[in-house]
């Protein structure tokens, strides 16, 4: 026995190897999920390993970093210099690249802002200013030809700025909101509060005519009112930062400007201007009106007045209610409401814009507080704009209109900024001025201008 | 190429120092993990069993040579992700068949080595093929082109290595 274990003794240990090996390679593939079994081998062997790894590693980098960063420099410092020099020029390159980033940054929003609020601007670049801290006023490179002329307003992209002063032929002077002798009509946002924006002798800019008992919080937005006739309404003007107790009753709102006056570049100066949002108030006050009258109690139905037949069908303006965009009546057709005051007191108003009331409510040639003449008796149509119409028995008391003027200024009419209201009727051209009997016309915006 | 056969009186036998024989084997595990990442074609040597053929070769001790084979192949199993014992049965038939052949055989000249080496790679992968196929389930193509070509290569280099490792040669 011995000899043959003897004999068989390297094969015998072969085999006992291997099927030790076999035997663990069976346990591991039994336990093929458990990794477990054979973790503190693997963790010997790269124990074992990872060192020399490490150290030809850190052997290999630095060899690598003492060739190049001690023994390989040759010509590092003629491109060390070249570099520099190349820094420097990109460092110059920079900074006007970066500058005219910024100016295109300024101009497209300056593009945006005039896309949205106003029709007609003139871009200028400001180019100076009055040098001295009593007088705010800058100097633009834009003047009378390019259209340029006193009392235009001066805006950027964030707020107004001021507006022309004096326009030269090439040059323009600006006064800035925060000059003392600046006024703005300015309005806050949320509450509505209607004041007077100047400039104080430290430049900083007071909403005056605030009375104290009004809240004013700072933050609050404040925004031109549009009474001045120079600023576009509802152009943002800048913040509240601070709101105290003035005197006579007034507050002492100060006001942060939305527009940095102190680094002005580029400006656009408003030569025309769109009034959509006013337009937008007529319409809606015109509409009220309506509704208005619609509640109103309706005065008891009577028979045509003589005067009213004697103008034929005319008296039918005298309706009481919109009639409709056609608004043509049969002339045979009975008033069904009609108005006691046969029209002396309505106007339905044709498309054209001119007015025509009942024959004998008014004499021709009265002017009616649309500014049109009385028309003749003859007419027979009397077509209504809707929500032009007034109600039973209420006298109309639009703001009196220039007879070729059009009805409805509900279209993005223009009006040239600075112009005097044209809608006065002491103004109008084809008006004689006669007494008038029925209207109580509403003065034109009065001009609050304190510029 | 010269093969002898020898009595067992005739051939030498040599024996190396504890740090050749603990470091060579490491040094040979080390470069084969960690050179191969960068220079990928390295992974088509196997330096382990090399160095597994040469000890056996050199001891001509059966014993000793599964031993060596049987833990050099445990130790390259642990470095590498698969389950441990392939590369350990494979070294430990080739550590046996080399160090009995070394008694057989005077492999001490190239082409004995040469043949020896391509030899025993080739079994090293049939022993590695069969295992992994058939107990572990791993999904291997066999083939003969790409092996005898690998073989090859080992073997060639293998007779660079043999004799650089001769030079740790002690006799007994």
């Amino acid at each position: 026995m011995e000899s043959v274990l003897g004999r068989y003794r390297n094969l015998i240990i072969l085999v006992g190897v291997l099927f030790l090996q076999v035997l663990g390679l069976a346990v591991q593939v039994k336990r093929s999920s458990d990794a477990e079994s054979t973790r503190l081998i693997r963790i010997w062997a790269v124990s074992a390993i990872t060192p020399l790894e490490r150290g030809l590693v850190w052997v290999q980098n630095g060899a690598g970093n003492l060739w190049h960063n001690y023994f390989y420099l040759r010509g590092v410092r003629a491109e060390n210099r070249q570099l520099k020099e190349q820094i420097e020029q990109m460092r110059l390159e920079q900074v006007r690249l970066n500058e005219d980033a910024a100016q295109a940054r300024r101009l497209q929003a300056l593009l945006s802002f005039k896309e949205q609020f106003v029709s007609r601007t003139v871009a200028a670049q400001v180019i100076g200013s009055s040098g001295s801290d009593l007088s705010r006023i800058v100097y633009i490179d834009k003047g009378e030809n390019d259209g340029l002329r006193r009392d235009l307003a001066v805006v950027t992209a964030d707020g107004i700025v001021g507006k022309v002063l004096q326009a030269f032929p090439t040059v323009s002077q600006v006064l800035l909101i925060n000059d003392q002798s600046s006024g703005v009509g300015a309005i806050l946002e949320k509450s509505r509060l209607q004041g007077v924006l100047r400039g104080t002798a430290n430049g900083e800019v007071m909403l005056e005519r605030v009375m104290s008992d009004e809240e004013v919080a700072p933050g609050d937005t404040v925004l031109t009112s549009g009474g001045d006739q120079i600023f576009p309404k509802g152009l943002r003007v800048g913040t509240v930062s601070k709101v105290g107790t003035g005197k006579d009753l007034f507050l002492n709102v100060r006001i942060r400007p939305a527009a940095n006056l102190s680094k002005l570049e580029e400006v656009l100066v408003v030569t025309e201007k769109q009034e959509r949002q006013a337009a937008a108030q007529v319409t809606e006050r015109m509409r009220a009106a309506d509704i208005l009258a619609q509640r109103l109690p309706s005065v008891p139905d009577k028979p045509a007045t003589p005067e009213a037949n004697a103008g034929g069908t005319a008296g039918n303006a005298a309706t009481g209610t919109a009639l409709g965009a056609s608004g043509a009546l049969p002339p045979s057709k009975p008033l069904t409401v009609p108005n006691p005051q046969a029209g002396a007191a309505t106007k339905t108003q044709s498309p054209s814009g001119s007015t025509k009331q009942g024959a004998g409510s008014i004499p021709p040639g009265t002017v009616t507080p649309s500014g049109s003449q009385a028309a003749g008796s003859s007419h027979t149509r009397s077509a209504t704009v809707p929500g032009q119409t007034v109600s039973n028995g209420a006298p109309k008391t639009a703001p009196p209109r220039r007879a070729s003027e059009p009805a409805a200024q509900t279209g993005n009419s223009q009006k040239t900024v600075g112009s005097k209201p044209a809608d006065s009727p002491a103004t109008s051209p084809e008006t004689p001025k006669p007494a008038l009997p029925q209207s109580n016309p509403q003065p034109p915006a009065a001009d609050d201008s304190p510029n | 190429m010269q093969i002898t056969y020898t009595s067992g009186e005739q051939v030498e036998v040599y024996r190396f120092s504890l740090p050749v024989t603990v470091g060579v084997p490491l040094l040979a595990l080390f470069l084969q993990a960690f050179v191969p990442r960068r220079f990928p074609f390295f992974s088509y040597f196997d330096l382990p069993l090399l160095v597994t053929i040469f000890f056996a070769m050199a001891r001509r001790n059966p014993i000793s040579g599964l031993l060596t084979g049987a833990v050099i192949g445990l130790v390259q199993d642990s470095i590498g992700g698969h389950a441990i014992g392939l590369y350990g049965i494979a070294k430990t038939v080739v550590g046996f068949g080399a160090s009995s052949l070394g008694v057989k055989l005077d492999v001490e000249n190239a082409g004995a080595r040469l043949l020896v080496t391509l030899g025993f790679y080739l079994i090293h992968g049939v022993v590695y093929f069969a295992v992994a196929r058939g107990m572990v389930n791993m999904t291997l193509n066999w083939s003969w082109g790409h092996s005898i070509l690998a073989g090859l290569a080992n073997a060639l280099l293998g007779v660079v290595l043999y004799f650089l490792l001769d030079k740790f040669k002690q006799r007994t």
